[in-house]
């Protein structure tokens, strides 16, 4: 075994993007779990903590590009650090979504939901579950589950379609809740993009493994 | 990022060397950290090598070199007249570009710096040698062979043998003088393994016309041009966003 | 096309043909060398193995006409004069070629005892042997077994400096610089290092000065003489192979004639002898 020094790095900067990506799983939930209860200081607290998401991101970014600076990384090393340089992109926004369901929760405020929330937290369940399956998966270098996650952003499809035709038969019927109706169709939407990212993200993570480029399952949207 | 807890081992300052009267450095100011790998890179005949074999005064050999300036280390200007060459470099070891095996076993050629240190205990020699090999990544490789000539080991396995040589009489400091060039890349790879762990009870001093290695195994990198050091910084800034555009132009291939 | 082709084709023959020619024609020199090296040793071998029996190791020369007797005392006077000569001339030799390669290398000094080696070298062995005629036979007044050494260490002494200096150096400097970047004394890298690495060459070159003033005759002639009786003095004439075989081969008897040639194949399977246990206990060295 040589360049044990770079590879311990390397596994350094993998600690990282598991950090991140648990950072981001825990916004997520806490933010939908804000909208749920109606807790404008929790979905506050989220959009704070936005921010450290965004440090990590800058931090691991630095550290893979000093990397491939100084380390001349080849082959599956190479592709690890590629991989992990994207990935962070991605799940830098699944923040950003996070944040913005937080942002609707402060705007809707006080007022109740439009409607009990049903469909919405099982795509954010939905969503977060793909996300941690994918990010396992990128530290078993597992080809395949990446591949079968890409095709359940199917059935988050599926639910955002549901949620919007529902929610526009709402507003249909009651001209009155347009607005607070819309805020639910861009959380919906929020959680739609989630699972388009976690898609990508498992592209990396195939791409990593057997060093091609696929694209899973392009998004209706 | 910065440690500032890190120590400076070696002090240099307004340091100049002539070969006669051509001047091969010119006014060099650098701190070398204690327990850190610093690098020298720097187009060929820069004088990266010239400033090596100060630290050591190998010039010292040929009498039409001459110094001037100060080379502190550890609070003492090794330049003065009256320092004592062999202290000075049982002090501050070194490898050369070439492996340097003496024509002679592979347990002599580290007993030989282990009896100049007036170590004649054969149990301790044999328990020091031993040492010196497992340091250097290579004991496992020859300990069956101790008594066949250095010569017929392998390139790689020869200049590991020149570090052991030189971490056997356990210096401060150890310079490297392009240590690497005659090497292939897996022998490459395990000397810089090496120094990686050297850099825990040593200070490493590495001249590389290779800047990917020091990339690779340093902590600091100075770029020298022309007998004067142009930029000193952490290797991380220096390989990702050096201060000096003809730093920038020289580790991306635009000139040199 | 087809033309470049025929091009190609002659440019690719006419290479060979002079490949061809270059490689006969260093072959056939050769063994033209080679050759007269072995009609040589032919001659001395069917020629002279006749004459070797006990009587020729045992004893002494008969008298002028009489047959039989033996060489014995030649070969003792040739082993110690050549091992006096060699203890002369060796450390003499090699502690200037030490000096040569090791401290003056460039100094003017240096330079002048290299140019006169170099002359010293090519110096006729005749010419030495008159030389030490005239400071050791005539103020003393007789030829000796010493005087004899002398001429020969005279004659080895250039040669081994001069092989010295060159094997010494060319122990790599980097080699030097490593042992004295250990902190090793000069003196100590020059006896622990750079003579253990020139060891090999050092002995070669011995060796040949050695086998070369075992073959000498001219300056035994004037100093060492000869002596048809057993000499264990220094001071006192002494009978060697070489001069003997000057003797007898000029001599009117069969006998000596045969004698002559038995004396030339002892010597030269003397001097193979040597050559070949030295680079026996070389080779038995460096691969330990």
């Amino acid at each position: 075994m040589t360049r044990e020094a770079f590879h311990k790095a390397l596994t350094d900067v993998e600690n990282d993007l598991m950090q991140m990506a648990s950072l981001v799983s825990v916004a997520l939930n806490d933010a939908m779990a804000a909208l749920a209860k109606r807790d404008v200081a929790a979905s506050q607290r989220v959009v704070r903590n936005d921010i450290h998401i965004n440090r990590k991101r800058f931090a691991i970014e630095e550290k893979c590009i000093q990397l491939i600076a100084t380390q001349q990384p080849m082959a599956v090393d190479l592709r690890i650090l590629t991989a992990i340089i994207n990935i962070i992109t991605d799940l830098e926004r699944i923040g950003d979504h996070a944040e913005g369901i937080a942002k609707i929760s402060i705007s809707i405020g006080d007022a109740p939901l439009v409607k009990p929330l049903i469909d919405l937290p099982v795509m954010a369940a939905k969503g977060d579950s793909m996300l941690k399956r994918c990010m396992a998966a990128f530290i078993e270098r597992d080809a395949e589950t990446a591949r079968s996650i890409c095709n359940e952003d199917d059935e988050v499809d599926a639910l955002y379609d549901a949620i919007y035709n529902e929610l526009v038969l709402m507003m249909v019927d009651d001209p009155k809740i347009i607005k607070d109706a819309t805020y639910l169709i861009w959380a919906a939407h929020n959680l739609e993009r989630t699972a388009d990212r976690v898609t990508n993200i498992a592209e990396r993570v195939v791409y990593m493994v057997t060093g091609k480029m696929e694209e899973m399952n392009v998004s209706k949207y | 990022m910065n440690n500032n807890h890190e120590k400076n081992k070696i002090i240099i300052s307004g340091l100049s060397f002539f070969y006669g009267a051509k001047q091969a450095l010119r006014n060099i100011n650098l701190d070398i950290k204690e327990n850190e790998v610093t690098a020298l890179i720097g187009p060929s005949g820069c004088g990266k090598t010239t400033f090596l074999r100060c630290l050591n005064r190998m010039h010292d050999l040929y009498p039409e070199s001459r110094y001037e300036g100060e080379i502190v280390l550890d609070g003492k200007n090794i330049l003065e007249k009256d320092i004592d060459l062999i202290k000075l470099r049982s002090k501050v070891g070194m490898v050369f570009q070439k492996p340097t095996p003496f024509p002679m076993s592979v347990f002599d050629n580290i007993a030989f710096g282990l009896k100049l240190n007036g170590i004649k205990n054969r149990a301790e020699l044999s328990a020091r040698v031993e040492k010196a090999l497992r340091d250097s990544a290579l004991w496992d490789e020859i300990k069956d062979r101790l008594n066949e000539s250095a010569l017929s080991l392998s390139g790689g396995q020869q200049q590991r043998l020149c570090i052991a040589r030189a971490v056997a009489v356990e210096p401060e400091v150890i310079l490297m003088d392009e240590p690497c060039s005659a090497l292939d890349p897996m022998a490459t790879a395990k000397i810089e393994d090496l120094m990686t762990d050297l850099k825990k009870s040593y200070t490493v001093v590495i001249v590389t016309h290779n800047m990917q290695q020091a990339a690779r195994v340093s902590e600091y990198t100075d770029f020298f041009m022309m007998g004067e050091t142009l930029e000193f910084d952490r290797t991380q800034k220096i390989f990702t966003a050096p201060s000096n555009k003809m730093t920038e132009n020289y580790i991306t291939g635009r000139f040199g | 096309m087809n033309s470049d082709n025929k091009k190609c084709n002659f440019h690719y023959s006419a290479r060979r043909a002079v490949n061809f020619a270059a490689l006969g024609a260093s072959l056939l020199s050769a063994l033209f060398g080679i050759f007269f090296l072995f009609w040589i040793l032919k001659d001395v071998v069917v020629s002279g193995f006749p004459a070797i029996n006990a009587a020729f190791f045992t004893e002494l020369p008969s008298p002028p006409g009489v047959e039989g007797g033996g060489l014995a005392n030649a070969l003792l006077g040739t082993l110690m004069i050549t091992v006096i000569a060699t203890v002369i001339g060796v450390p003499s030799g090699i502690l200037a070629g030490t000096y040569l390669s090791e401290y003056g290398r460039k100094s003017r000094f240096a330079f002048a005892v290299r140019f006169l080696s170099d002359i010293l070298v090519s110096a006729p062995s005749i010419v030495v042997g008159v030389f030490v005629y005239a400071i050791l036979v005539k103020p003393f007044k007789g030829f000796s077994a010493i005087a004899g050494a002398v001429s020969l260490a005279i004659i080895m002494l250039p040669v081994v400096v001069r092989t010295a200096e060159e094997m010494l150096k060319l122990v790599p400097d980097s080699t030097r610089e490593a042992a004295l970047a250990l902190g090793a004394p000069h003196w100590k890298v020059t006896v622990h290092i750079v003579y253990r690495g020139a060891l090999r060459g050092i002995i070669t070159g011995v060796m040949l000065a050695v086998a070369r003033v075992s073959g000498e005759t001219a300056p035994l002639l004037f100093t060492s003489f000869n002596n048809s009786f057993w000499n264990f003095k220094l001071t006192e004439p002494t009978a060697t192979l070489t001069v003997s075989i000057f003797n007898y081969a000029m001599g009117p008897y069969e006998d000596w004639h045969q004698k002559a040639w038995g004396a030339a194949l002892l010597i030269t399977v003397l001097v193979l002898s040597i050559t070949i246990i030295s680079r026996l206990i070389v080779r038995g060295r460096t691969q330990q």
